[in-house]
């Protein structure tokens, strides 16, 4: 069966000034995968991650997210992906429903769409005692949670995950993974960073960029296997320790 | 002899509404490296700041160095050394005048110490023109280190180091501590991360304000109740659902590579029936073999 591929680059590349932070990285992903993308602090990720999102203009190469260019259609890459990181979520301030009516809403979709949908959404996270409360009144793990569940809320066809489950604790942090499998099961596919070396194991596929390349890529086990490593940790520290950057 | 100690310690927030800190005791021995180990929200943080006299509690007494956290604050903020989770120096000054701040304000100078922080300055002389709000994660928690050691501190307080960093700089920053305790300074870190608990002496397992165990690493992990197993087959996914069905499991969780279960009747019977089970359900190419359980392990059984 021919994958389809919804993420492709082709040396993509963004310098500042003198300083290459993504240097020609060229790669694919496909519908449905669980794509872990790891690297040093520093090594460029999240200045690659803000290409394909559409939020920065690389300075040559190219890329093409669901379907779209990098230059020229970054409003549409927004509008078909889905983004979450543990830094910026959702709103405290505002309560469980009207940040899923809110973020439904930015996404263009319609009211009864998002009244169905919300339904759906509190009841598969047990949320129906909290659908009215704050969200800064939540528990860290459940506000996680809610926001995958908000960033995938518009069906996106990618959705992208920054450092998801960092300080969550270990029975939320599976609990997270379960839903990443529920939305990879259909068809969404899952960008995800993590310091987290057993949630790499969790991928199907893993990329390590260095110093601005992708060093490396290729299933846990591969990668394990070429490195003669007896985890993703002995992985990430064999490709690592080497480089000359670090996120200065 | 104990540097620290914490008898019932209460604090809550809110008028009583969150409780924080729930009656929670321990010591840490003198040139002890002891981890406070626990989640975002489990009062890592309020502890800290309680034995750093920037909290007070609502019940219960403290002390560091023999000084009572509340009547001898002033005692204690002159002898030890803390380093806020929140990068909390002056971003606007420079590595080197960060330090020379600190060194000054405790009546000090960066050469009277130089030999305490030597090893970890030297990496960020390079850059010591730079402003500290320019410098990157991994160099601006080796600038605050620097700057809570300035002063030679008999204990330092470290509230979360490692967090966003790196594995590389990571087990750096750890190499880093255990040269610190060489030099007989006491050590009080916390980290959400399960797999550092292995490189502290002891270590306080904390959830939602309330200490869960206290031990060696080492300990804790052999009080573990029962034997685990590990299992993989080419489905991790579907694995994790069909052993959760199967009746004999007392706890099936993914862990890496494995998913780690313990059987409620542990015997080879159970043993084969699982594995029986497995087969008929199509799953491909699965291992099945005994394994040691991880701090990680030990956390979540502790939660339930």
């Amino acid at each position: 069966m021919e994958r389809k591929v919804v993420i492709s680059t082709d040396k993509l590349t963004k310098r500042f000034g003198h300083f290459t932070a993504v240097n020609e990285i060229t790669f694919e992903v496909f519908e449905g995968e669980i794509f872990g993308f790891l690297g040093a602090n520093g090594a460029g990720k999240t200045t690659a991650m803000r290409m394909l999102c559409g939020l920065s203009i690389p300075t040559s190469g190219n890329a093409s997210i669901a379907g779209f260019d990098v230059y020229k259609q970054t409003e549409k890459i927004k509008r078909n992906i889905g983004y979450m990181s543990q830094k910026f979520s959702l709103y405290e301030d505002l309560t469980v429903l009207e940040n899923v009516r809110f973020f439904g809403g930015i996404y263009g979709m319609s009211n009864q769409q998002i009244k169905s949908k919300s339904e759906e959404l509190i009841s598969v996270l047990g949320l129906e005692k909290e659908a009215k409360k704050l969200v800064k009144s939540l528990p860290l793990g459940w506000k996680q949670k809610l926001a995958f569940s908000v960033a995938i809320f518009h069906e996106p066809k990618i959705v992208f995950l920054d450092e998801p489950t960092g300080g969550v604790d270990p029975v939320t942090r599976r609990q997270f993974w379960d839903l990443i499998y529920a939305a990879s099961d259909r068809g969404i596919t899952v960008f995800v960073t993590t310091h987290y070396m057993d949630e790499a194991e969790y991928c199907n596929r893993i990329s390590m960029m260095v110093d601005g390349d992708i060093a490396d890529l290729d299933t846990p086990a591969a990668l394990k296997q070429k490195y003669k490593a007896g985890n993703m940790d002995e992985v990430f520290y064999e490709l690592a320790r080497g480089a000359k950057r670090k996120g200065d | 002899m104990s540097d620290v100690i914490l008898n019932s310690i209460t604090r809550t927030y809110n008028k009583g509404e969150i409780t924080a800190v729930n009656d929670v005791s321990f010591s840490v021995e003198k040139g002890e490296l002891f981890g406070l180990i626990g989640p975002d929200g489990a009062g890592k943080t309020s502890v800290f700041r309680i034995l750093t006299t920037l909290l007070l509690p609502d019940s219960g007494t403290a002390s560091v160095n023999g000084f009572d956290v509340v009547k001898d604050y002033r005692a204690i903020r002159k002898q030890v050394g803390y380093m806020p989770g929140k990068f909390s120096l002056y971003q606007d000054l420079t590595v080197e005048e960060n330090l020379t701040f600190f060194a000054t304000v405790f009546n000090t100078t960066i050469k009277e110490n130089y030999e305490l922080i030597r090893d970890i300055y030297v990496q960020l002389e390079p850059f010591k023109t730079r402003r500290a709000g320019k410098l990157s994660g991994g160099m601006k928690q080796k600038l605050a280190l620097c700057c809570a050691l300035i002063h030679r501190p008999t204990v330092l307080f470290l509230d979360e180091p490692t967090t966003g960093v790196d594995t590389v700089s990571r087990k750096e920053f750890w190499e880093m501590l255990k040269r610190l305790k060489k030099q007989g300074i006491t050590i009080l870190v916390s980290t959400p991360y399960m797999d550092e608990a292995m490189l502290c002496e002891r270590i306080a397992l904390i959830q939602n304000g309330k200490i869960l165990t206290i031990d060696t690493p080492e300990k804790i992990v052999a009080q573990y109740p029962g034997k685990l197993y590990a299992v993989k087959s080419d489905n991790m996914s579907r694995l994790l659902h069909d052993i959760r069905e199967f009746d004999g499991i007392s706890s099936c969780n993914s862990f890496g590579e494995y998913h780690h279960i313990g059987f409620r009747d542990d015997n080879e019977g159970e043993h084969k029936k699982l594995l029986n089970y497995l087969n008929l359900k199509n799953h491909q190419n699965i291992e099945f073999e005994i394994t040691t359980p991880t701090v990680e392990d030990c956390f979540i059984n502790l939660m339930h």
